[in-house]
């Protein structure tokens, strides 16, 4: 059924094509470090390149080198370890619904990653390729945050660990030196207690986010002991609602949430964008976390 | 690695292939002028459109966001295999019987993602339907007629029970 030969489709040049790069394929972390660091002007790293090959067709990137990092052993695999989830980098975002530890320890991420886009994405899109893009409306970044992960960073030199909070530093900016790879995630286990609501608005199923919230909150009691609530889609990087959050400290999640919603609308500086201003991207934000609350109430 | 090209090995539709292939090419292009396997289609060449959706190792993929150089060793999957097992055929027909095809430029991809569809979830909503094929868009048909006629499928297929023989060659 295979055409022996070559048979032109007509398709040429025409179209979105990558340009030209040549493909590397380490076969350790170590190598795949030298690589990168023998490349550093003019090498990217290749994981599920979701978002990497449509910049390359595009014509937005350019580099002389794609290091193919999928298979490697230091970058993969979901585990547990003293009191911690630990993903690593290459893991899949479908990997994120279906597997039983991230169901158990980090529920959240388990909500968030149906809402990446669809699953012929999700089959190849990476949660170290989402962390290290760091785009501003992406639904993982902020999951990060919102449970304080840590970042296991990779480099010739040994490797390091930043905390999520300080790892984002701006619009697909991050704490990433050149030459470093983001290896995996360290996710504390969610604490007894601990309810996590993950809520988007998007104009369509699998569009970025206009606005989106990762949130957290420890119930004691029936009251709200301690909450992070992180939104994504209104600023440069993950934002963390830390005024909103601290109004809601020792509320039940019943109680009126208008004085945590002030603290937001007076706290939040959203960025507008091709969809929503600012102002309605502020209204959003109110009207998620009074879904989140309502969420948390809710038996 | 040789002369700037990449040797690869991998299983097209059930039958081994052996290519040199350019780093920049991808699997859209590999399967279509390499190949000759034309059902699959390049529209949007960004990942947005579904139209080149292939399945690679058994899992939806954007054929359009993948090199041919990275799949050494996978086995891909496209509408000519899967049509020509069979395993679409009633999903076929009733595309065709609710005009769920128009242009047909959509319908490759379309019928990879409702069939990965009803392996996954067996009795699908029309919602869960709408849902999963978000990712594939139809310029013609307005969707309509394609969830009617995945519905459709859904409905038969649980009709005729679990012993429906599954999967793809």
């Amino acid at each position: 059924m295979l055409k022996p030969e070559h048979q032109a489709t007509g398709a040429g040049e025409a179209g979105l094509k990558a340009p030209r790069f040549r493909y590397l394929k380490p076969h350790s972390l170590a190598e795949a470090l030298d690589m990168l660091g023998g490349n550093a002007s003019g090498a990217r790293l290749l994981a599920g390149g979701q978002s990497l090959v449509p910049a390359l067709n595009m014509r937005l990137l350019e580099p002389e080198a794609l290091i193919d990092i999928n298979g490697l052993g230091e970058l993969t695999g979901i585990t547990e370890r003293q009191g911690a989830l630990r993903l690593g980098a290459l893991t899949r975002h479908a990997e994120l619904i279906s597997s039983p530890l991230v169901a158990r320890y980090a529920p959240l991420l388990a909500k968030a990653a149906p809402f990446i886009a669809h699953a012929a994405i999700r089959n190849r899109g990476t949660l170290g390729g989402s962390l290290a893009h760091a785009d501003p409306a992406a639904e993982l970044p902020a999951c990060a945050v919102a449970l304080d992960a840590e970042i296991e960073i990779a480099g010739r030199q040994g490797s390091r660990r930043v905390r999520a909070r300080d790892f984002f530093t701006g619009i697909y900016q991050t704490a990433l030196q050149p030459g470093e790879i983001l290896a995996a995630i360290e996710i504390p286990f969610s604490p007894p207690g601990r309810r996590n609501v993950f809520l988007e608005l998007a104009r369509r199923q699998g569009d970025y986010a206009l606005c989106g919230l990762a949130f957290a909150a420890e119930i004691k009691d029936g009251t709200i002991a301690a909450a992070r609530a992180v939104y994504f889609g209104v600023g440069a990087k993950p934002v963390e609602a830390g005024k909103a959050a601290a109004m809601l400290e020792g509320q039940t999640p019943r109680a009126a949430p208008d004085a945590a919603c002030a603290a937001l609308a007076a706290e939040l500086a959203p960025l507008g964008d091709f969809n929503a201003s600012p102002v309605m991207k502020r209204h959003l934000a109110q009207v998620l976390l009074r879904r989140a609350l309502a969420q948390l109430g809710a038996p | 690695m040789s002369g700037g090209t990449v040797s690869i090995r991998l299983s097209i539709n059930g039958e081994s292939v052996t290519r040199e292939v350019e780093p920049r090419l991808n699997l859209v292009d590999f399967l279509r002028d390499e190949l000759g396997l034309t059902g699959t289609r390049w529209s949007c060449e960004h990942g947005v459109c579904g139209a080149c959706t292939v399945l690679i190792d058994g899992a939806l993929a954007r054929g359009c966001l993948v090199f041919a150089a990275q799949l050494d060793g996978s086995r891909v999957e496209t509408i000519e295999g899967l049509s020509r097992s069979g395993v679409l055929a009633d999903l076929q027909a009733a595309f065709q019987l609710h005009n769920a095809v128009q242009c047909g430029f959509c319908s490759a991809g379309m019928l990879l993602s409702a069939e990965t569809l009803l392996r996954e979830n067996r009795a699908p909503s029309r919602a869960d339907i709408r849902h999963y094929l978000s990712g594939n868009y139809c310029r013609c048909t307005g969707y309509h007629a394609i969830i009617d006629a995945v519905e459709e499928v859904a409905k038969s297929r649980a009709a005729k029970g679990p012993s429906r023989k599954e999967g793809a060659p």
